[in-house]
């Protein structure tokens, strides 16, 4: 078994492309789960919207890249309005229900047949949208990048765009949630009543706090549009939604590092038992009537399931949580 | 230990007839009609109520007499099924309870709601009004919200010095014990510089010792303009610093008057013993 190759790779995947988009969309499930205790289960919506926005402006309309980003962003809005305002009055599990579905809508919108010209049915989009992206790019497109660890061009700067972002908003975050604003999501959270009786707007703040989470979501999807090589309507379905939920839980929920470091784990066991088990097959370690190739695919996600249930259970807190406000949970 | 009870029977209501819904020199809140059924059970049922502005109002009976529902229904946590209401002439029914907050008519809840897992000074600091970083692009900027973040701190400290909680300053809320949540709660209502307080049970599981003291606090903060209505059953609580007392039964209004005159009352009276000898499905549920 070449033990380096499967470092390499699983090294990789920590810093690469689908860590960035994880990291984006549980940075934002972060706001609006962790700190205000909405349950948005419909980020990969979100996420949609804006892979969806950027491949359909420059293929579809030909417009420039940046008004497919600002398309998106508007629209972002929109949805989270849409969203927000039937069930936000309501009790914590309209908003749940109302998102699941509204997620699928969007998928199973974009994949219709009759909008095959203009969204790509379920073929999707090609990738003609990313050019304009990489023509900003100062990397060579088809050259590798890295020492040990090779990255695309391509690749490469979807990564630098990409955690800058996450930094910005992640230091963005830092800011909020020391601020009086961001106590009161907090305070949300804990007690909406409580919050009322003083004075504050609850409705208002659970709307900003799902409109800014679901922006930050929207990021996530342009890091999917560009880092992928097309728009893939089955690419967004709900089980992204889970998986950046699983990141986030695993790094720890209301903590500002809790969804990077969440994500960059999450694709660590992912690709690192995905390997590590093709090895294993490789050298008849295991036996290939056991398991095939396709069921490693679901094998890995048994491993972070499992990984999860032990997180679970010896450090419930996640890796940056406080135990001590957990404790509180009892009372 | 009534500390200025020659203040406060000065102040009274003199010349004010001891009768239910009697008109008041000076309400700050004037209730009308207000009506509140839960199913089969009519839980308030108000024809007329005034409040004295400047006063300290005791709101006493039986449980399950409507309480907390009438304080539900007047800050705009409950909607009733008739009824309307002013603060300060201001006609404020239907109003979401956010707003009627603002308007500085701040209630606390008879199940405390410490936020946990804030620290004490937090929950101090959330009850303060119009603060400039509780917007959002403000927030992104400290340094438009530092200063002002500074002199709510200095005055949330006050406070806590006030009611025996500074050495709770940077513990999370939800370590303290239940009567020191009580004393937190009415503190950070007052951080919003209300006119109006409305306390159900303030006293409710606090200790006797820091009872008194809090008793002298409440009757410096109306001294000093604040209007207060309270829910209580201590009777000697009730005695010690009440200008007036209002007394509900079964959701309706059966006797007000100075505390002197509601013990007296055979309709008081014959209320407290139907409750403790008649049905008891009436007394189980409080909120
Ligand atoms: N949310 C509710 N649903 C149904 N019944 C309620 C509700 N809240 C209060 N009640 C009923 O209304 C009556 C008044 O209750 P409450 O206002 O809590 O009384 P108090 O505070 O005076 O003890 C009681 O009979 C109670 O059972
Ligand atoms: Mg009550």
């Amino acid at each position: 078994m070449d033990y380096e190759l499967i470092m390499r790779t699983s090294l990789e995947a920590p810093f690469g492309v689908d860590a960035v988009i994880y990291a984006l969309a549980a940075i934002g499930i972060n706001l609006q789960f962790g700190y205000t205790g909405l349950l948005n289960f419909g980020q990969v919506g979100f996420m949609a919207v804006g892979a969806y926005s950027v491949g359909i402006s420059v293929n579809y309309y030909h417009w420039p890249w940046w008004v497919g980003v600002g398309l998106g962003l508007a629209l972002s809005v929109v949805l989270a309005l849409l969203l927000g305002i039937p069930t936000l009055r309501l009790r914590a599990d309209y908003l749940a229900i109302v998102t699941i579905a509204s997620g699928e809508i969007i998928r199973l919108i974009m994949r219709a047949a009759v909008l095959a010209d203009f969204s790509g049915g379920s073929a999707g989009l090609p990738g003609n949208y990313r050019d304009p992206f990489f023509a900003l790019s100062p990397f060579d497109r088809g050259a590798e990048y890295g020492f040990w660890i090779d990255w695309s061009g391509e690749n490469f700067w979807v990564m630098i765009v990409g955690w800058s972002l996450v930094a910005i908003f992640s230091f963005g975050m830092f800011q909020l949630m020391r601020s009086p604003w961001g106590r009161i999501l907090k305070a949300i959270r804990e007690d909406e009543d409580a919050v009322r009786s003083l004075g504050k707007n609850v409705y208002w703040y659970k709307m900003q706090s799902l409109i800014i989470g679901g922006l930050i979501g929207c990021f996530a999807g342009f890091a999917f549009a560009y880092g992928k090589g097309s728009v893939q309507p089955d690419n967004y379905s709900t089980s992204v939604t889970f998986f950046a939920y699983a990141a986030l839980i695993l790094g720890g929920t209301a903590r500002i590092w809790g969804p990077i470091v969440g994500s960059m784990i999450f694709w660590f066991i992912i690709t690192f038992s995905d390997q590590m088990l093709r090895g294993l097959v490789a050298e008849d370690l295991i036996s290939s009537d056991l398991l095939s190739g396709t069921q490693i695919g679901v094998v890995r996600f048994i491993i972070v399931g499992l990984g999860l249930m032990l997180l679970v259970i010896f450090r419930p807190q996640g890796i940056f949580g406080d135990k001590k406000e957990l404790a509180l949970d009892a009372h | 230990m009534p500390i200025n009870s020659d203040i406060r029977a000065v102040r009274g209501l003199p010349g004010v007839a001891p009768t239910p819904g009697v008109a008041k020199p000076n309400p700050i809140l004037a209730i009308e009609g207000v009506v509140r059924h839960f199913g089969g059970i009519t839980a308030v049922d108000v024809e007329h109520l005034e409040i004295q502005s400047n006063a300290i109002t005791a709101l006493i009976g039986p449980n399950g007499a409507g309480k907390t529902t009438l304080f539900n229904l007047l800050t705009g946590f409950d909607q009733p099924d008739a009824g309307r209401w002013t603060f300060d002439d201001q006609p404020i029914h239907g109003m979401p309870a956010y707003r009627v907050a603002r308007l500085g008519m701040v209630r606390t809840f008879q199940l405390t709601k410490a936020l946990s897992k804030l620290s004490v000074l937090d929950n101090m600091k959330l009850g303060a009004k119009n603060q400039s970083g509780e917007r959002f692009f403000e927030a992104l900027a400290p340094w438009r919200w530092k200063s002002g973040d500074r002199s709510i701190e200095t005055r949330a400290d006050g406070l806590l010095e006030r009611f025996n909680l500074g050495h709770m300053r940077d513990e999370l809320a939800g370590t303290m014990s239940g009567g020191q949540r009580k004393l937190l709660e009415m503190a950070r209502a007052l951080m919003s510089e209300p006119r109006l307080i409305m306390l159900d049970e303030p006293m409710a599981g606090v200790n006797p010792a820091l009872t008194q003291s809090l008793l002298g606090h409440i009757k410096a903060l109306a001294d000093d303009g604040l209007t207060v209505v309270f829910v209580e059953h201590d009777m000697d609580v009730v005695r010690d610093i009440s200008d007036w007392v209002v007394v509900m039964s079964e959701g309706r209004l059966i006797a007000e008057g100075p505390h002197d005159s509601i013990g007296r009352n055979q309709t008081v009276i014959d209320a407290y013993l139907g409750t403790r000898h008649g049905d008891s499905s009436t007394s189980g549920v409080t909120e």
